[in-house]
């Protein structure tokens, strides 16, 4: 069902969405190719979660137009919304009901004949390594699986469009890799992955495009490597004790850039153990000394500082 | 069509949720019953209602169960909002009505297991009704509609309230109300203002009902407008209930 003409799965025009009088998402415009995963990257608060529920018929814009799957997102509800499968930022399972039985209410609700329901049950809990906790109530789980068991739930009506809100929020770096795995595997099989995420590593590790989002607004877009070229890159902090240290290791270290108030240089660099070490003798061999050393590697602030010039916490303190 | 097939299985689901959360069912029966004793044993004598005490106290109490049975559901519904189960369904296209319709519906069935456990209390501790048996199929009408009014209202409160606790508070004025009609005392025997609101607010009229159905002579003035409340109640709640589900994301 996916537009033959230029092979979108996602499309979206001039979208527009207040509260009120409160932007939250402010001409947007968006194409997410069939087949691949798109992310959505933004802090809390950057008009992410309102992009989705726009996206996915939960709320009408304000302006804009949306086709999902060729469908209009306005005059073809239906269409789109059996098309598309949804996992919210927070696992919407019921914690009463066992691992199973939320597979088999969705299957029921999909109206799946019974014994076809209780197959795909079954292969949904083998596959996410949910057998042994299946006759376990959800409430039980934890976080790592309760978001397994909420994608394997959206998974039961085999949506060809899948849309992640921040699917590894507050999960631990080995659920995280697990939830990595099932995600590359998803797009493998064919299916197109829109998902958000507030960690520019999720976005590197995952998505054939990302898009940056800031204030409801896109303020770029294009794959990982592209916007890393926008981003500066590592670089060691080194503090030192007085000024004329500073003033001298400023001497020996011309690359750096130096900060006078707070006695810093900045230097760039990889952080790896032997540019430290080369970076440390430089220092001995003036004998001076620095009080503290620091490793930056670019994370979402410095994406956001490069690309929108004010910091994410701003969004977020917004 | 669909909208029967998808809350029978929404309503499936409610019934897991009692049989798994059990409390709920057990608070629904106890509470009345510790009332009932409360009532009938230590401060009924001293009110002067010119028949048995039990007689008169049941159809109140009947109704107080009603009321002390909806906080679980002001709850459920409120927390399947919240967590975002809502908003899986409705990316689903699952029927709009079916969750909620599930929801009264168990609370109708919650509700009658108890009133069925009070009655039978009741009838231990010297009820004697001298209904017969179309005044108990009315009874158990007047019951089930005014379940069905009170349950859509609770599933309203349920939807407007910002979160599960909340929610489960907006159910508290209902549980106070039974005790501002003539549920435990004639309303002519309470001061001024109380006895003006018992006369007049909406349980009254159903307890009267009731009363008269069980113990007594029904009054066709007072079962007309114990319906009329119902109606407008159930229709008032199913309405607010509606738009708040359709527009809250």
């Amino acid at each position: 069902m996916v537009d033959a003409m230029n092979g979108s799965a996602i499309a979206a025009s001039g979208l527009r969405k207040a509260y009120k009088d409160k932007v939250v998402v402010d001409g947007i415009d968006l194409d997410v190719r069939a087949g691949t995963i798109f992310a959505l990257l933004g802090p809390n608060g950057a008009g992410k979660t309102t992009t989705v529920n726009v996206l996915t018929t939960l709320l009408a814009p304000d302006a804009g137009k949306v086709v999902v799957a060729g469908h209009d997102g306005a005059t073809e509800t239906r269409a789109v919304r059996a098309a598309i499968g949804v996992t919210g930022q927070f696992a919407s399972v019921d914690d009463l009901l066992t691992g199973e039985e939320n597979l088999l209410l969705m299957a029921d609700l999909l109206h799946l004949p019974k014994d076809r329901g209780r197959r795909v049950a079954g292969r949904l809990l083998d596959r996410f390594d949910l057998v042994e906790a299946a006759g376990k109530p959800a409430v039980s789980y934890s976080g790592g699986m309760r978001r397994k068991l909420d994608l394997a739930m959206t998974l039961v009506g085999k949506p060809q469009i899948i849309f992640l809100d921040e699917p590894t929020t507050g999960l631990d770096p080995r659920s995280r890799r697990t939830m990595w795995e099932i995600i590359r595997e998803l797009v493998a099989d064919g299916t197109t992955i829109f998902l958000t995420t507030q960690y520019l590593e999720e976005a590197d590790q995952l998505a054939d495009r990302i898009a940056v989002l800031d204030r409801g607004r896109l303020v770029a877009e294009g794959t990982a490597a592209e916007l890393k070229r926008r981003v500066p890159g590592s670089h060691v902090r080194l503090r030192f004790a007085h000024r004329p240290a500073l003033d001298l290791a400023a001497r020996i270290l011309p690359e750096s850039t130096r900060d006078d108030e707070e006695l810093t240089l900045r230097v760039p660099g990889d952080g790896g153990v032997r540019s430290l070490r080369a970076l440390l003798e430089r220092l001995d061999a003036h004998s001076v000394e620095a009080e503290e050393l620091s490793v930056h590697t670019p994370d979402l602030d410095d994406v956001f500082l490069a690309l929108t010039g004010h910091a994410s916490k701003e969004v977020n303190a917004r | 069509m669909k909208v029967m097939v998808d809350s029978a299985t929404m309503l499936r689901r409610n019934f897991r949720h009692t049989m798994r959360n059990p409390l709920a069912l057990f608070n629904a029966i106890v509470m009345p019953i510790v009332l009932m004793f409360l009532m009938v044993y230590i401060l009924g004598d001293a009110f002067d209602v010119g028949v048995d005490y039990a007689d008169y106290a049941t159809p109140g109490l009947i109704m107080t169960t009603i009321c002390y049975g909806i906080s679980p559901t002001a709850t459920a519904v409120n927390s399947d909002m919240t967590s975002g189960f809502v908003n899986r369904l409705r990316v689903m296209d699952v029927s709009r009505a079916a969750l909620l319709n599930a929801h009264v519906i168990a609370t109708m069935l919650r509700s009658l297991v108890a009133i069925a456990f009070v009655v039978g209390v009741a009838f231990l501790m010297g009820f004697r009704p001298s209904a017969g048996l179309p005044e108990w199929l009315g009874a158990i009408g007047l019951v089930v509609l005014t379940v069905v009014a009170i349950g859509w209202l609770t599933v309203a409160f349920g939807l407007a309230a910002k979160t599960p606790e909340s929610a489960g508070l907006a159910a508290v004025p209902l549980m106070l109300l039974p005790f501002l009609s003539s549920a435990f005392v004639p309303a002519d025997k309470m001061g001024p203002g109380a006895r003006q609101f018992a006369e007049h607010q909406p349980f009254t009229s159903i307890i009267e009902t009731l009363r008269g159905l069980l113990t007594g002579t029904p009054s066709a003035g007072s079962a007309i407008t114990a319906i009329a409340w119902c109606a407008g109640l159930a229709s008032i709640g199913y309405v607010w209930a509606r738009v708040s589900f359709t527009k809250r994301v």
